[in-house]
């Protein structure tokens, strides 16, 4: 099987843990504008209208989430992009490790971290968040990972192609946040014009929200089938893709 | 070229390497064999090929024509069978910054059937009191004695060291040449590639000289000397009245040059040297300095391809 699996990921996880701006930046940073947000927004909530509430209530945990999702592609394409700079992709597989093998570490690690972010993100909210939700934990948690997953492989699409570590972050930031500002976390799709909601709707991120907002407002699994397909979708197309163009040095 | 001795068997073989990116052929019809228990060094300036065909023989490029076999196997066909039985130095490679030096060796130790124990081999290179180190923290030749740590932790047949010591200080050049002749002692075979002509003089049991992607000669260092610079000089002081005459019927002496007290004598071949001492000895000749100049394989390079190795 996947020699050298278990001790690669403990390893990353370590060394992701040593770098604190890293550290720092993806997993207190949502936490923190969680909380933050929530808290400022949430002082208004007793004068304020609803629409106040239902975002504090829906959509600010959802678009932190993303937001959680997003860190952690943008720190996956960093790393492949600097481990390939550096020739410690090439190093690496130049052992009987096999190349799957790294691959599903980083995907490992930042899944794992995604979740600690989300359990503290959960934690803290239950202790200074404004707004009391009852939200199903395990399937929004489930919801997050499976999204994350999915926009991860869009991360190797971009991973295999940018030319340098220097260029990794901004260009994913370049490619990624747009297709946030267009799915659907800011408004209703529908009111979007007819060509923007075409593009909306042709990008992963507006499935991840949609997925999202729902298993976070309580609908079953069965009600996002479309959601659940489409992300299915994207990872099977960018794995294929990043399998053909990935570059290991 | 020197026949491959038949009573060793070579571990590495190949044949008709090509390799070419764009319209650039970085490794052109290239063909040698390694022979198991020897140091064999590519040498030659950078942008020779010598890393390309390093890299083709570990699998780690394809070549565009060509066989290949080491120990037996196909590097590409049977890679991970391969990887588990040499041990690899990349040149210019990297680890994570922030990985430590026993996490390092740990996790290489897990990727192989066979490792051997990490702290005696931290021990060994002493790398020891680093352990816990960083791998950003470590100096260059630290840094390098941990790729070498790296490329022995599966007790290899075969190791290649891709330009082991560009960039490190003097001592710590000695320290390494001493550590990879200590790994040919305990029976391994070294393939390695240096654009340093004493690190090749000093360390290899044959080198292949290899330019614009072409091996040019394969021979033992000595045999190179030999056979394409066989000039030698002695250079000595002596008053005494007629030298310039008696160094003159020397055998095999070609010219003798005289400054003063001075003077350089000039021949080919291994017995010139002999020939002047005995030409001192017998003539009872005072002499206050004396010192021989050899050609070496920068000469030879010199010869072989008209300019110096590092223009």
């Amino acid at each position: 099987m996947l020699r050298g699996l278990r001790k690669l990921i403990w390893i990353e996880i370590k060394i992701f843990v040593r770098e604190p701006l890293g550290f720092v930046g993806t997993v207190a940073m949502p936490v923190l504008v969680f909380i933050g947000v929530g808290r400022m927004l949430g002082d208004n909530l007793s004068s304020a209208s609803s629409g106040v509430g239902s975002f504090v209530g829906t959509e600010l945990p959802v678009f932190v989430s993303i937001l959680i999702a997003i860190n952690a592609v943008l720190s996956l394409i960093t790393i492949i992009a600097i481990y390939r700079e550096g020739g410690i992709l090439k190093r690496l597989r130049a052992t009987p490790l096999r190349p799957p093998t790294i691959l599903v570490t980083h995907v490992i690690v930042k899944l794992a971290f995604t979740a600690v972010t989300l359990a503290l993100m959960i934690l803290a909210g239950r202790r200074f968040y404004p707004v009391d939700v009852d939200v199903p934990v395990f399937g929004f948690t489930l919801a997050l990972l499976f999204s994350t997953w999915s926009i991860l492989s869009l991360g190797f699409v971009i991973a295999s192609v940018v030319p340098t570590a220097r260029f990794a972050q901004p260009l994913g930031g370049m490619v990624l946040f747009p297709m946030v500002a267009l799915s659907g976390l800011f408004y209703e799709l529908e009111t979007l014009p007819r060509a923007l909601e075409l593009a909306a709707r042709a990008l992963p991120i507006t499935y991840a929200v949609s997925l999202l907002r729902g298993i976070w407002s309580g609908a079953p699994w069965s009600a996002h089938l479309l959601d659940v397909t489409a992300l299915v979708v994207v990872f099977a197309v960018c794995t294929a893709i990043s399998a053909k163009v990935f570059r290991w040095e | 070229m020197t026949p491959p001795d038949p009573a060793v068997p070579a571990v590495i073989v190949a044949t008709g390497l090509r390799k070419t990116y764009g319209s650039t052929v970085a490794v052109d019809d290239v063909s040698f064999d390694v022979r198991r228990g020897e140091i064999f060094g590519l040498i030659g300036p950078n942008g020779a090929g010598k890393t390309t065909t390093m890299e083709c023989v570990e699998g780690l490029r394809t070549p565009d024509a060509g066989t290949i076999s080491v120990l037996g196997l196909d590097p590409i066909r049977d890679a991970y069978g391969l990887s588990d039985r040499i041990g690899v130095q990349l040149q210019e490679a990297q680890l994570q910054k922030r990985i430590k030096v026993w996490e390092a060796v740990d996790l290489w130790a897990s990727l192989y059937s066979t490792p051997v124990d990490a702290d005696q081999l931290l021990n060994q290179l002493g790398l020891v009191e680093k352990r816990n180190a960083w791998f950003m923290t470590l100096s260059g030749g630290q840094k390098q004695r941990l790729f070498i740590a790296l490329s022995l932790i599966n007790d290899p047949e075969v190791v290649f060291l891709d330009e082991l010591t560009t960039g490190l200080d003097p001592q710590a050049r000695r320290t390494i040449w001493d550590l990879v002749r200590g790994i040919r002692d305990r029976g391994k075979t070294v393939f390695l590639t240096t654009h340093l002509m004493e690190e090749a003089e000093r360390l290899c049991d044959r080198v292949a000289i290899i330019e614009h992607g072409r091996v040019i000669d394969v021979d033992t260092p000595a045999g190179l000397v030999g056979r394409h610079c066989p000039e030698r000089s002695v250079m000595l002081t002596t008053d005494a009245g007629d030298a310039d005459a008696l160094f003159r019927a020397i055998p095999r002496v070609d010219a003798v040059e005289c400054d003063g007290h001075r003077y350089a004598i000039r021949g080919a071949g291994e017995d010139l040297v002999t020939g002047v001492i005995q030409c001192l000895s017998e003539h009872a000749m005072r002499v206050t300095d004396f010192r021989t100049v050899l050609p070496n394989l920068e000469d030879v390079f010199l010869k072989l391809t008209g300019h110096s190795i590092r223009d």
